[in-house]
C-alpha cells in the first residue's frame, strides 16, 4: 500500500474499528454478473470558518463530517445508500439494499489492494494547522483595520476565512483502493461604502488547495480588500445599464463563467447520453468561432477546481472540449463513459459520501488568442465592457444561459467610459461562441472562488478566459 | 447515545433528548456560561425512474449535532455527523476552543428565557409513508408514463422521482429548554423534454406534502410536467420594451422572498438593504397584506418555536401596504434594540393575502404584457434593490396567451416593483413556506433581440 492510502486508512477506518477485511466483505456483497460497477466512498472532512464583522471576530465554527456512500450500478440503474454511522453491520446493510438494483448472481470475492498512481497536484496537508487560531484572528483584525484605512467612505467590512481538510478513500470494483487528501482554503472580503447617502457594496476573494499562508504570500489578503473597496467605489458612480442586444467585451479571468454556463454544463456526459443537452449529437460539428479552443483541466497545480483523482479514483486530466470551434468531446464519469462507449475523463465528482457521483467540471477555460486587449476595446463603437460577475445559470436543454455582471462599463467610440449598474446577460449556448470575433492574448484564471451547483450538489471549480469580444449578446439593464 | 437507526422503527426521541441534556452539562463543565444544541436523525428513500425503468434507488441515513457555546459574551460553534460519545465530547471542546478566540460581543447570547416555548401543540407534521422501494418505483414509472404519453411532441425525459423523508430534531439550551419532535416530508416530481423543429424545451412539475395522503397523485404530476413542456415549444424572442409583467404563482414566492430578505435582521443591522428604517412605512400598495401562520396543521413551514426555541405566534408583517414588523432573531433584534420576532431560521408559512382574481382574470387585468413562468440567475441586489434576471414565459395580448418567449431579461428596482403591484391572484401555490398567488406588476424593462 502506498503511504497516502496507509495514511487515509488510518484516518478514516481505524478510529471506527473497520478493517480491510470488512471492505472486502462489503464489496463482495455487491459483486456479481449483473453488476457493472460498484464502489464504496469513505470521506472524513473537518472544516472551520472564522467571520469578522463590526471589527470583531463574531463567530467561528468547526465541523466534522464523516460517512460512507455505497453504490452498485447495473446498466443504467444505480443503487445507492449512505450512512454516517460507520459500523460493519451498517455497511453490510447498505450493500444489501443497493445490490437489490440488479438480480445479482453468485458472489465473487475480491481482495483489495492499493497502489497510488496519480502524481499529487497538492500537498497532503491539513490547512487548519497551517496557522494558529490566534494568528487567524489576528489576520482578520489586521485586514479589517487596513481596509477601513483605505478609504473614509468604507462603512462596513465583513471578512471570512474558511479551511477544509478532506480525506477520501475509494474502493472500486476492480479491487483497487484509491486515496486522496484535499486541502482547500478560501478568503473573502466584502465591504459597503457610503457617499452622500448612497450605499454600494463590493466583494473580492480567493482560494487554493494550500494552507492559509497562501493569503499571506504576495499580500493576497490585502489585495482582496483593495479590490472589494475599488469595486464598491466604482459602483457609487454607476448609471442605469443599457437594455437590449449589443457588442459585449468580457474581461479575462472570472468572466470565464461564460464558458462554464454557455458550453460547460451542456458538455457533461450524463446530459448527452440521455440526449437532453442542446449539444447532444454535435461532436465533430462547429459550435464556436474558429478562434475558440476550450478545455476542462483538472491537473493545474494547487487550483481550487483541481483533483489528483476524481471521486471515482480516476486521475484527472486536461480534456479538450472545443478545438478551433469544433466540438471534440464530453466530460465523463465512469458510468456515462461506459454507456456511451467512451473512457472516463476523470470528471466523476460528488459533493460528499451522501451524494451520487456525476460528470462535473474542474477548471474550465478558453486558451489565449492573438489580439491585444486594448485593440479589442478600441474596435468597438458602442457596447458594454463587463469585467466582474456574480453567478450564472443555464438551462442545458434549451441552451439558454445567464450570467450577472457586477462591474461593467459602457464602451463609446472605442473607449471605456461610464460605469453601469449590475445587469444580467442572457444568450444561447450553441450560438454565443459563434459570435466571438476577437480573442485576447491575456488568458487568466479566476482567483479561486468558484462553486458549481448541479442537481443540488455543490463542488469547487475554476474558470478562466482571455479578453473576448462577442458581437451580439442581450444585456438586461433598465435603460431601454 | 443513540447511534443507529433501523428502517421503519420509530426514532428514539427520549434517547436524543438525553443526549442533548448531556451536551449542555458537558459544555457547562468545560466552562461555558450558556449552551444551545440541536441534534437530528433522519432517514429517507428516493427513487428515480426514466424511460419506463428504474434509474436510481437511494437510501439515506442522516445524523448530526450542532453545539453553540457562550463563554460570557464570546461565542463558538461546532458540529459533527458522528454521534458517538467520544466525538460529541470533542465537538463540545472544539466549540469552547473557538469561543475562547472569538471577540466579546455584547449582543450575543441565548434568547431571553421568558420568550421560549412552554407548550407544544401537535401541528400534525409527522405522517410516515409506508412505501417500499418497489412501490415508489412503480409510482415514479406511472408518473413519467403519463407525461411521455401526453403528446407526441414529448420526445425525451429526465425522469420522475418519488422521495420520502422522516426524522426527528431535538433542541436544548442551558435555560432548561429541551424539546424534540418528528416530522416527515414526501415529494413527487417529473421533468420531460419536448421537441419541435429541432429545438428542445424542458419543464417540470412537483408535489410536496408532509402527509402522503395529501400528495398530488403521480399521473396528475406527470401530466402537468408534460403540459408545461409542450406550452414552451416554439419559444420566440421578444424585442426590448417596457411593459407590465405578471409572475406566475410558483415563482411569485421568490419575489416575495426578496422583500423578506430586505427586512431580515442581518441585512438591517448591517445596513445592507434598500428597506432600512422601513418599519411603519408604506412599501406596497394599500391592498397588500402579508402574515405568518406558524401553527397551520400539516403545513411545510409550521413550528411552535423557531431555531432558538422562541415561541412562534401568528403575526402581521404587512397590512395596508405598511411594514408592521421585521424578520428578526434574538441576536439581530438586540443589535437593533428590538425584540426577536421568532424568525431565527426563517419565516413560518408566510401568507400573502389573495385578491379576487383567478389566473385567467389576472391575465385579463394585465391585458398586454409578459407572463413570467421561469427566472434564471441571481441578479438581485438587496442593498440597492436593483433587479435584473433572465426570464422565460409567455407574451399576452388582450388577456390571452399568444406565444412562449425565451432568452429575455426583466429588470427594474424592487422598490418600484413592490409599489407597482397591481393585483395578487387567488391561484395560490401551497407547495412552499411562502404562500402566494400570481403577482401582476405595472411595468418592467424587458431586454431581448
Amino acid at each position: 500500500m502506498s503511504d497516502l492510502i496507509q495514511q487515509v486508512t488510518s484516518t478514516i477506518l481505524e478510529p471506527v474499528g473497520l478493517t480491510m477485511a470488512d471492505i472486502d466483505k462489503v464489496m463482495a456483497q455487491m459483486q456479481g454478473r449483473a453488476i457493472d460497477q460498484a464502489d464504496m466512498y469513505f470521506q472524513c472532512s473537518h472544516s472551520e470558518s472564522w467571520v469578522l464583522e463590526d471589527s470583531i471576530v463574531k463567530e467561528g465554527s468547526y465541523n466534522i463530517e464523516q460517512g460512507v456512500g455505497i453504490r452498485a450500478v447495473s446498466g443504467e440503474k444505480t443503487g445507492f445508500a449512505y450512512s454516517e454511522d460507520l459500523t460493519q453491520a451498517n455497511l453490510m446493510d447498505a450493500a444489501q439494499s443497493v445490490r437489490a438494483i440488479a438480480n445479482v448472481g453468485e458472489q465473487s470475492i475480491t481482495k483489495f489492494s492499493g497502489k497510488q498512481q496519480a502524481k499529487p497536484l497538492y500537498a497532503a496537508i491539513d490547512p487548519l494547522e497551517t496557522l494558529s487560531r490566534g494568528d487567524k484572528v489576528a489576520l482578520l483584525k489586521r485586514i479589517d483595520q487596513q481596509t477601513r484605512q483605505l478609504d473614509p467612505r468604507v462603512e462596513q467590512v465583513i471578512i471570512s476565512l474558511i479551511g477544509v481538510h478532506e480525506a477520501i478513500l475509494i474502493a472500486t470494483d476492480d479491487g483497487q483502493l484509491h486515496a486522496d487528501i484535499r486541502p482547500l482554503v478560501r478568503m473573502n472580503v466584502s465591504v459597503i461604502v457610503e457617499q452622500n447617502g448612497k450605499r454600494e457594496q463590493g466583494a473580492s476573494g480567493g482560494g487554493s488547495r494550500q494552507g492559509y499562508d497562501y493569503f499571506l504570500a504576495e499580500d493576497r489578503a490585502m489585495s482582496y480588500a483593495k479590490e472589494a473597496v475599488r469595486l464598491a467605489i466604482v459602483n457609487l458612480d454607476s448609471v442605469a445599464a443599457p437594455a437590449g442586444n449589443m457588442t459585449v467585451v468580457l474581461g479575462s479571468g472570472w468572466p470565464g463563467i461564460l464558458l462554464h454556463e454557455a458550453v460547460g454544463h451542456g458538455l457533461e456526459g450524463d446530459f448527452n447520453r440521455k440526449g437532453s443537452s442542446a449539444f447532444s449529437g454535435l461532436v465533430g460539428e462547429k459550435v464556436a468561432s474558429p478562434l475558440c479552443t476550450v478545455v476542462d483541466d483538472g491537473t493545474l497545480l494547487n487550483r481550487r477546481g483541481s483533483l489528483t483523482i476524481d471521486d471515482e479514483g480516476v486521475p484527472s486530466q486536461c480534456t479538450t472540449l472545443i478545438e478551433n470551434g469544433i466540438l471534440k468531446g464530453y466530460m465523463q464519469d465512469r458510468m456515462n463513459a461506459r454507456l456511451m462507449g467512451e473512457q472516463s475523463t476523470g470528471n466523476g465528482r460528488r459533493e460528499s459520501y451522501a451524494h451520487l457521483p456525476m460528470p462535473r467540471m474542474t477548471n474550465t477555460y478558453m486558451l489565449a488568442g492573438k489580439s491585444d486587449p486594448a485593440e479589442i476595446i478600441s474596435s468597438v463603437k458602442d457596447g458594454l465592457y463587463a469585467v466582474n460577475f456574480g453567478g450564472g445559470q443555464v438551462d442545458i436543454t434549451s441552451g439558454k444561459f445567464v450570467f450577472s455582471a457586477s462591474e461593467a462599463y459602457l464602451i463609446e467610440n472605442g473607449k471605456i467610459t461610464t460605469p453601469v449598474k449590475g445587469a444580467t446577460l442572457i444568450g444561447s449556448g450553441t450560438e454565443v461562441l459563434n459570435k466571438v470575433s476577437m480573442v485576447g492574448n491575456d488568458l487568466a484564471l479566476d482567483s479561486g472562488v468558484g462553486t458549481c451547483g448541479k442537481e443540488g450538489q455543490s463542488v469547487p471549480v475554476g474558470v478562466g478566459q482571455p479578453t473576448l469580444k462577442i458581437d451580439d449578446l442581450t444585456v438586461g439593464g433598465t435603460n431601454a | 447515545m443513540p447511534s443507529s437507526v433501523s428502517a421503519n422503527q420509530p426514532f428514539d426521541l427520549n434517547g436524543l433528548k438525553n443526549s442533548a441534556e448531556e451536551i449542555v452539562t458537558l459544555a457547562k463543565a468545560e466552562g461555558a456560561s450558556a449552551v444551545e444544541t440541536s441534534l437530528s436523525i433522519g432517514r429517507g428513500l428516493s427513487v428515480n425512474a426514466r424511460q419506463g425503468e428504474v434509474e436510481t434507488i437511494e437510501h439515506h441515513r442522516d445524523q448530526g449535532v450542532g453545539i453553540t457555546v457562550y463563554m460570557g459574551k464570546k461565542k463558538g460553534f461546532a458540529s459533527t455527523t458522528d454521534l458517538k460519545q467520544q466525538s460529541i465530547k470533542e465537538t463540545v471542546k472544539a466549540a469552547c476552543a473557538i469561543a475562547h478566540y472569538a471577540t466579546e460581543d455584547e449582543f450575543s447570547g441565548l434568547p431571553d428565557k421568558d420568550l421560549l416555548a412552554t407548550s407544544f401543540p401537535d401541528l400534525s407534521v409527522y405522517h410516515p409513508w409506508a412505501i417500499s422501494a418497489d412501490q415508489a418505483v412503480k409510482q415514479a414509472i406511472e408518473c413519467e408514463a403519463e407525461a411521455l404519453s401526453y403528446d407526441a411532441e414529448i420526445t425525451n425525459s429526465e425522469g420522475a422521482s418519488v422521495s420520502t423523508f422522516d426524522g426527528i430534531r431535538v433542541l436544548a439550551n442551558s435555560h432548561g429548554f429541551v424539546h424534540g419532535y418528528p416530522a416527515t416530508r414526501h415529494s413527487l416530481s417529473c421533468s420531460v423534454i419536448g421537441e419541435r423543429e429541432g429545438n428542445m424545451q424542458r419543464d417540470y412539475w412537483y408535489a410536496v406534502s408532509r402527509n402522503p395522503q395529501n400528495l398530488e397523485n403521480a399521473a396528475s404530476v406527470g401530466a402537468k410536467a408534460a403540459e408545461r413542456t409542450i406550452a414552451r415549444l416554439g419559444s420566440q424572442g421578444l424585442s426590448t420594451r417596457k411593459c407590465p409583467v405578471m409572475f406566475s404563482a410558483e415563482i411569485s414566492s421568490g419575489f416575495i422572498g426578496h422583500f423578506i430578505s430586505a427586512i431580515r435582521g442581518g441585512n438591517l443591522y448591517r445596513k445592507s438593504t434598500f428597506l432600512m428604517d422601513s418599519l411603519d412605512t408604506k412599501v406596497f400598495p394599500s391592498f397588500v397584506r402579508m402574515h405568518e401562520q406558524p401553527h397551520l396543521l400539516e403545513a411545510l413551514g409550521s413550528s411552535t418555536y423557531d431555531a432558538e426555541g422562541v415561541v412562534t405566534k401568528p403575526r402581521d408583517i404587512v397590512t395596508d401596504g405598511i411594514v408592521q414588523g421585521y424578520v428578526l432573531s434574538s441576536y439581530s433584534a438586540r443589535k437593533l434594540g428590538m425584540q426577536t420576532t421568532a424568525n431565527a431560521g426563517g419565516v413560518h408559512n408566510l401568507t400573502v393575502e389573495s385578491g379576487e382574481l383567478g389566473f385567467n382574470d389576472m391575465l385579463k387585468n394585465m391585458d398586454t404584457g409578459l407572463l413570467v413562468t421561469e427566472l434564471m440567475g441571481q441578479g438581485v441586489n438587496t442593498l440597492t434593490g436593483d433587479y435584473s434576471r433572465g426570464a422565460a414565459g409567455f407574451w399576452v395580448e388582450k388577456g390571452i396567451i399568444q406565444y412562449p418567449v425565451e432568452e429575455i431579461t426583466i429588470a427594474g428596482n424592487l422598490k418600484d416593483m413592490f409599489q407597482g403591484i397591481v393585483a395578487i391572484g387567488n391561484d395560490v401555490d401551497l407547495r412552499g413556506n411562502t404562500r402566494t398567488g400570481s403577482i401582476l406588476i405595472n411595468e418592467m424593462t424587458i431586454a431581448g433581440q
